[in-house]
């Protein structure tokens, strides 16, 4: 047992989060969210990562990557996170980049992922449907053959990054009824596909998503990942992956909530005293401290087991971390606004980002609820 | 990073698992097997069986004649004695005067005191706390007047938890009267078979009389039994709080409070169908099991520490307050799923299951857990100021 970071893992720390600390100050997320114009982030940020090689840290050497851990990714994801640094890195690199990677055969892995891992072209992944809830198994979106290849049509929600992204991982079925798990496939396809309808939609953290409507789009049959009609192991894989990232990054908005808190308290005075010398505020804090170190424990055990290959250790580990972030992510940031008193409803107050950001996470990959639902099944 | 156990040391866990299996006598194992409540004659002998096998105190260094294991082995052996539902061994000598008496006391006094707290020969209780002197504890005011070879001691000290039991008493006592608060303490040794000590055992909300006050009328404690320095009583009593932090987190006992959830819920029907079916009911104790998987975590974390030889840190402030509201919460789930059941109160048996026998009781006693050892407002008031850096 051994919580120690390595060399590389420390040297990685330190780099993003000096990285952070000069090119992504807060102010430059409430710039691109105020910008009707882009596309909420910054082209440039994204390709400086992939010249920082942090986008090639989870693919293996033979696709161009430095074939790190989740453990890796979900320490580069909590200083993003602290930092509200709004690239598409979980949507490109965690989702759709490593659907490619485990889908795909070398030429689609050759096809997409160095222009990926070099932050020149941005994924998305298509999962969510109406009434699917947060089971993967539940897709309605159909890929029917054709002579040439495939024939999608289905409507996907809240796809991350679908709104800029130049691909789309798209999970449809290709055999079986809705809630099958047999007859799942993975198909990239290509954001002008004729067929593709992809609307911009906003999200409460001032980030932007896609509804994309897919309405007898033809794909040839490279854009077939994998076998078809088995892929919901990978979708449940790279699901549980993302849900160990959005922890780290729930961590990262934790600690800083905690760390701007604190800092008010200490500066802000009220009848003529410090108010963190207030024994109702100071247990307050101590209550957000105690919830953020939690949640940093259950964040190693999510980052540690999404790379299990027993799938019942891997879903339980990142379920009860995705728990511990629903029941105290919230509540650290609910805290954070209340002891900001007041000024903590401005938008000008940094810690109602961390609130809102951190909402978007808690529905993202499985509520409590649902979570809970799994911890609790048989096995 | 790593959160799996080495080879040798799951053979190690392995060992312990079936020793404790074949170790238990029969009757210890009848209690255990439904978490029944161990009295003080079944803990000792349970004490005397673990000390003949060399494991009675993990903690121990082999210079003192304990079993020398490293930081994850006595882990391991105290997850698996707790997650056994053996007794639990009573921690006023083991675990609390020990330590200090291997930290502060000298040569003479280690070797009179320890073998005997290991073998259970001898059983100790704690006076710290005094009617006036709870969570400020440097209030305390019993008083050990110099008189020349000996201290003479007045006043009284409350819950001394088994003092109806104890053959010593480790307190608390002031020596300077002129001094300010912390100044003027000093820790002591007393037997409790002095003359003028007096027990009157406290009937607990648990149904048991676990606490006692007791009082001190010219009691005569020789100036040997005297542990650190005189006046300096407050270095040991804050050391101590530091080794009472790591012992509270419970991990196994939660563990094996989660498990008689479980079986309260599968044994439990509505409607013909086990408790344990009906997604509230699961969401419910799925709830408990995450956030023990989080203590889990965190006391792995300064485990992990401690093997490092690092300074308890910021993980291991929060496994005194965490660890007593889980067990607390645990049983609170306990008694839920009992329904109706949970009306039982010291029955004879068959009324209500076996394993639901003791959660009424122990769930009572147990509101115990967030106010013993430090409350936990006292802590977090400790965390606001230590860690948080909050102004006073």
């Amino acid at each position: 047992m051994n919580f120690d970071l390595t060399d590389d893992q420390r040297l990685l720390v330190d780099t993003v989060t000096s990285f952070v600390k000069k090119e992504s100050p807060v102010e430059r997320f409430r710039k691109l969210r105020d910008d009707e114009e882009g596309v909420g982030w910054s082209r440039d940020v994204m390709r400086k990562f992939g010249e920082l090689g942090w986008l090639a840290v989870p693919f293996s050497e033979d696709d161009g990557g430095l074939g790190g851990s989740m453990v890796d990714v979900a320490l580069i994801l909590e200083q993003l996170g602290a930092a509200l640094a709004p690239e598409p890195f979980l949507a490109s690199i965690v989702l759709g980049g490593l659907a490619i990677a485990h889908a795909g055969d070398a030429a689609q892995r050759a096809r997409w992922l160095p222009d990926v891992i070099a932050g020149d072209k941005t994924l998305a992944f298509a999962h969510l449907e109406e009434g699917s809830r947060y089971d993967a198994h539940h897709v309605s979106t159909r890929a029917e053959r054709t002579g040439t290849g495939f024939r999608l049509t289905g409507r996907k929600r809240w796809v991350l990054n679908g709104h800029a992204a130049d691909a789309i991982v798209v999970v449809a079925r290709t055999s079986g009824d809705v809630g099958a798990r047999e007859g799942i496939s993975l198909f990239v396809v290509d954001r002008g596909a004729p067929g593709v309808q992809i609307t911009t939609v906003r999200t409460m953290d001032g980030h932007r998503a896609a509804m994309i409507a897919l309405d007898g789009v033809e794909v040839g049959a490279e854009s077939l990942l994998g076998t078809e009609g088995a892929a919901l192991p990978i979708v449940e894989r790279v699901l549980d992956g993302a849900t160990a990232a959005a922890c780290a990054e729930g961590l990262g908005l934790m600690t800083q909530s905690l760390q701007r808190t604190r800092d008010y308290l200490v500066d802000r005075e009220q009848f003529g005293v410090k108010i963190g010398t207030f024994q109702a505020l100071q247990h307050r804090a101590v209550d957000m401290f105690v919830e953020t170190e939690l949640t940093r424990g259950t964040t190693i055990l999510a980052a540690l087991r999404a790379d299990d290959p027993d799938p019942l250790q891997r879903m339980r580990g990142v379920s009860v971390a995705k728990v511990q972030l629903a029941r105290g992510g919230r509540y650290v940031v609910q805290q954070a606004i209340q002891l900001h008193g007041g000024i903590g409803i401005t938008d000008e107050a940094d810690v109602g980002l961390y609130f809102k950001r951190m909402h978007v996470l808690e529905s993202l990959f499985g509520d409590e609820d649902w979570h809970l639902s799994r911890v609790s099944s048989p096995g | 990073m790593d959160l799996s156990f080495s080879p040798e040391e799951l053979a190690f866990r392995d060992e312990v698992r079936e020793w404790i299996r074949t170790a238990m006598p029969p009757r210890l194992r009848a209690i255990a097997e439904v978490d029944g409540h161990f009295g003080v004659d079944e803990t000792m002998e349970w004490h005397r069986i673990l000390h003949r096998k060399g494991w009675v105190a993990p903690h121990w260094p082999r210079k003192f004649g304990g079993p020398g294991l490293d930081v994850t082995r006595r882990f391991i052996l105290t997850e698996e004695l707790e997650l056994s539902g053996a007794p639990q061994l009573l921690p006023f000598g083991l675990s609390m005067v020990g330590p200090l008496i291997m930290q502060f006391g000298d040569e003479a006094q280690q070797a009179r005191y320890l073998p005997k707290i290991l073998s259970g020969e001898e059983k100790w209780c704690q006076g710290y706390s005094e009617p006036n002197a709870g969570s400020d504890l440097a209030a305390v005011r019993l008083t050990a007047e110099d008189a020349g070879d000996h201290f003479v001691l007045n006043g009284q000290k409350t819950w001394t938890t088994y003092a109806q039991y104890a053959d010593w008493i480790f307190l608390l006592a002031r020596t300077d009267t002129g001094a300010k608060k912390q100044a003027g303490i000093s820790f002591l040794l007393c037997d409790m078979k002095s003359e003028g000590v007096r027990v009157r055992p406290t009937l607990t909300i648990g149904g048991t009389h676990a606490f006692c006050d007791t009082f001190f009328e010219d009691v005569r404690v020789p100036k040997e039994n005297l542990v650190g320095p005189l006046h300096g009583g407050w270095t040991l009593a804050k050391a101590l709080l530091g080794h009472e932090r790591t012992l509270v987190a419970a991990v196994g006992s939660s563990a094996r409070t989660l498990l008689r959830a479980k079986r309260i819920a599968q044994s439990t029907t509505r409607g013909g169908r086990p408790l344990a079916d009906d997604p509230v009911v699961r969401a419910k104790i799925a709830r408990m099991e995450c956030r023990l998987e989080a203590l889990k975590m965190a006391n792995y974390r300064a485990l992990a520490g401690a093997k490092q030889g690092h300074a308890p840190g910021a993980e291991s402030s929060i496994l005194k307050l965490c660890g007593s509201e889980i067990i607390q919460g645990m049983y609170e789930l306990c008694l839920d799923l009992m329904g109706a059941d949970a009306l039982t109160w010291m029955n004879e048996p068959g009324v209500v299951p076996a394993w639901e026998d003791w959660v009424g009781p122990n769930y009572n006693y147990l509101r115990a857990a967030t106010i013993y050892a430090g409350s936990n407002e006292i802590q977090k008031n400790i965390i606001a100021k230590l860690i948080l850096g909050l102004p006073s």
